[in-house]
C-alpha cells in the first residue's frame, strides 16, 4: 500500500461535482481530507490518498481529466 | 547561537522537531521555524549585531542555524543606496534602493541558500538541489561548490543564457526541463520524495525562507535602526515580501527598533500577477495563472505564500501593483539612467511599480521609502538588448568620430565645429 498527499484545486464549474466521492468509488483508493477551503466559486482540498500506487495514479489521472488541478502537497510553489 | 526551538505549522500551529521536514503531518500545512524570543532578546543587542561580520551572518542569532557551521560565501549586508535622482524623477523625497545585485551570485537568493545549505550540512546531506527560475540555480550551484556538496539544479528550458551560464560555471548537474517553473517545481517535489537530497526550496524550505528576513534587518540597521515608512518589494511566491515584514516585526519585538509601522507594497508582472489580481478584487482567493512575462524570476503562477502576502498587504496598508513587459523594460532603463544600477527584470517590475504608486499618490512624498532590487541585470540582458542604442561605429579618426557623433547628436557636432 502507498500513500500520496495531494492538493485538488477546483474551478467554479467543478465545485458542485462529487469528485472526491467518485474517486473513492471508481478506484480502489481511500480518500482522507486534511484541510480544505471551498467557497461558492472555487475551492481547494488537501487530502491523503491510500491504495496501490498504480491505482492512485489512475485515480489522479481521472481527476485531472475532469479539469481539477492536481498538485503534490510537497509542491507548494516557492520562488526560484 | 541559534534560538530556534521547533518547526511550527502555519495553519494548525502544531510543533515538530527541527528536522528536514516541511509539511505538517496532521493538516499538511506549511511549516516555519519557531524561536525562543525571550532568550533571543537577552542575547541580542544593536551592539552585538554591529560587532558581527559584514555579511548577513551578523544576524546569526536571529536565524535557525549557527554561524560557526555556515556555508558562507559572504551573502548579504548589501548597499542601501540613497536614490536622489530616481526619487526626484518620481516625486519621492527620501528614496532608497536595497541593492541585492551586490550579492556573491548577484541576487538575493544567496541569503536564503546560505541558510538552507548550512542546515543541509547540519543534517548531513551530501547533495544540494533546487527547482529554479535561474537566480536560485546560480546560488545553489555556488554554495554547493563552496561546501563541497554535489549539486542538482532543475530549470525551465527557456531560461535566459546568463542564468544558465551563471549556474554551469560551478559544475552542478544542470537539468533543463521542457516546461514552465511550476512544472519544474512539481517534478522536484516528486524527486524530493525519491532521492535523499536537500532540495533547498522543498524539504529545506522552512529554513531557507528565514534567510529573506535579513533584508528587513539590514534595511532597518542601515537606516540607523529604524523601519522605513514604505517598502516596495517584488512578489513571486510572496515569500520574500512576507519575510521582509517578518524581519522588521522581529526587530520591533526584540526592542532593537521602534514598533514598525511600515506600509508594505508588493509588485508583480502583469503577465503573472495572481496576488495583485486577488488584492485588486479584494478577494482572499489566489487563482493560479499560466505565467506570460519577461520577468521570469517572478513567473510563479501558483504562489505558495500568496495568501500570507495578501494578509501583509492588508495588515500594513500597502498596495499591490503590477507592470506589463514594456513598463518593466522602461523601469529597468529608468533605474539604470538615474541611479547607475542595472537590475534584472524583477527590478524593472519594482521600479515600474514604484512609479505607479508614486504617481497615484499611494506613496506619500515624505515617506522614507525603500525599493528592493533583488537581482542584477547582466543575467537578463535579452530583456533590454533590442531597446538600447547601438554603439557608434567609427574609423579610428577624429573626423569619423565627429561625423558619427553629429549624426547621433547634431547639437554636439555644432558645438565642436
Amino acid at each position: 500500500m502507498a500513500t500520496q498527499r495531494v492538493k485538488f484545486t477546483f474551478l467554479q464549474q467543478l465545485i458542485t461535482l462529487p469528485i472526491i466521492y467518485e474517486l473513492g468509488k471508481e478506484f480502489n483508493v481511500v480518500t482522507n481530507i486534511r484541510r480544505a477551503d471551498v467557497t461558492e466559486d472555487r475551492g481547494w482540498v488537501v487530502l491523503e490518498l491510500e491504495g496501490d500506487m498504480e491505482e492512485i495514479e489512475r485515480g489522479l489521472e481521472w481527476v485531472a481529466e475532469k479539469g481539477v488541478r492536481v498538485d503534490p502537497v510537497q509542491g507548494d510553489i516557492v520562488e526560484g | 547561537m541559534s534560538f530556534a526551538t521547533a518547526l511550527r505549522c502555519r495553519e494548525c500551529k502544531r510543533e515538530f522537531l527541527l528536522e528536514a521536514q516541511y509539511v505538517c503531518d496532521f493538516c499538511f500545512g506549511p511549516l516555519e521555524v519557531a524561536y525562543d524570543y525571550d532568550a533571543m532578546r537577552e542575547a541580542v543587542s544593536r551592539d552585538s549585531i554591529e560587532r558581527g561580520p559584514t555579511s548577513m551572518w551578523r544576524y546569526a542569532d536571529l536565524l535557525p542555524c549557527d554561524a560557526e557551521n555556515a556555508v558562507d560565501i559572504q551573502a548579504g549586508f548589501t548597499p542601501l543606496i540613497r536614490a536622489s535622482r530616481l526619487g526626484e524623477e518620481l516625486g519621492i523625497d527620501t528614496l532608497y534602493l536595497k541593492n541585492d545585485c551586490a550579492n556573491p551570485t548577484w541576487s538575493f537568493k544567496d541569503r536564503v541558500v546560505t541558510v538552507a545549505a548550512t542546515k543541509a550540512r547540519e543534517f548531513h546531506f551530501q547533495t544540494l538541489a533546487c527547482a529554479s527560475t535561474g537566480n536560485l540555480a546560480n546560488s545553489v550551484a555556488a554554495h554547493a561548490a563552496s561546501a563541497g556538496l554535489d549539486a542538482f539544479v532543475f530549470i525551465p528550458s527557456d531560461l535566459e543564457q546568463g542564468k544558465i551560464v551563471g549556474s554551469a560555471i560551478y559544475s552542478p548537474t544542470l537539468v533543463a526541463v521542457d516546461g514552465n517553473y511550476d512544472d519544474v517545481n512539481r517534478l522536484c517535489s516528486e524527486l524530493a520524495g525519491k532521492y535523499p537530497w536537500a532540495f533547498v526550496n522543498v524539504n529545506m524550505r522552512p529554513y531557507y525562507a528565514e534567510g529573506s528576513k535579513t533584508l528587513g534587518y539590514e534595511v532597518a540597521e542601515q537606516l540607523g535602526w529604524r523601519a522605513p515608512d514604505h517598502c516596495v518589494a517584488p512578489m513571486a511566491s510572496g515569500s520574500l515580501y512576507v519575510k521582509i515584514w517578518k524581519g522588521l516585526q522581529e526587530l520591533g519585538n526584540l526592542g532593537l527598533i521602534d514598533e514598525p509601522k511600515t506600509r508594505m507594497s508588493g509588485a508583480q508582472a502583469t503577465g503573472c500577477s495572481p496576488i495583485v489580481t486577488a488584492w485588486n478584487a479584494e478577494s482572499p482567493d489566489i487563482r493560479p495563472v499560466r505565467p506570460q512575462t519577461i520577468a521570469k524570476s517572478l513567473a510563479i503562477g501558483n504562489p505558495a505564500d500568496g495568501y500570507y502576502a495578501l494578509g501583509v498587504l492588508g495588515e500594513t496598508g500597502g498596495h499591490g501593483v503590477s507592470a506589463d513587459d514594456d513598463e518593466i523594460v522602461e523601469g529597468m532603463k529608468l533605474l539604470a539612467r538615474t541611479e547607475g544600477v542595472f537590475a534584472e527584470t524583477a527590478g524593472g517590475v519594482v521600479v515600474a511599480g514604484l512609479k505607479k504608486l508614486a504617481e497615484s499618490g499611494r506613496i506619500k512624498k515624505d515617506e522614507v521609502t525603500v525599493a528592493f532590487i533583488t537581482g542584477a541585470g547582466l543575467k537578463t540582458q535579452e530583456a533590454v538588448m533590442d531597446t538600447l542604442e547601438p554603439p557608434l561605429r567609427i574609423e579610428p579618426s577624429i573626423v569619423s568620430f565627429e561625423e558619427a557623433l553629429g549624426e547621433r547628436q547634431p547639437g554636439v557636432k555644432a558645438a565642436s565645429a
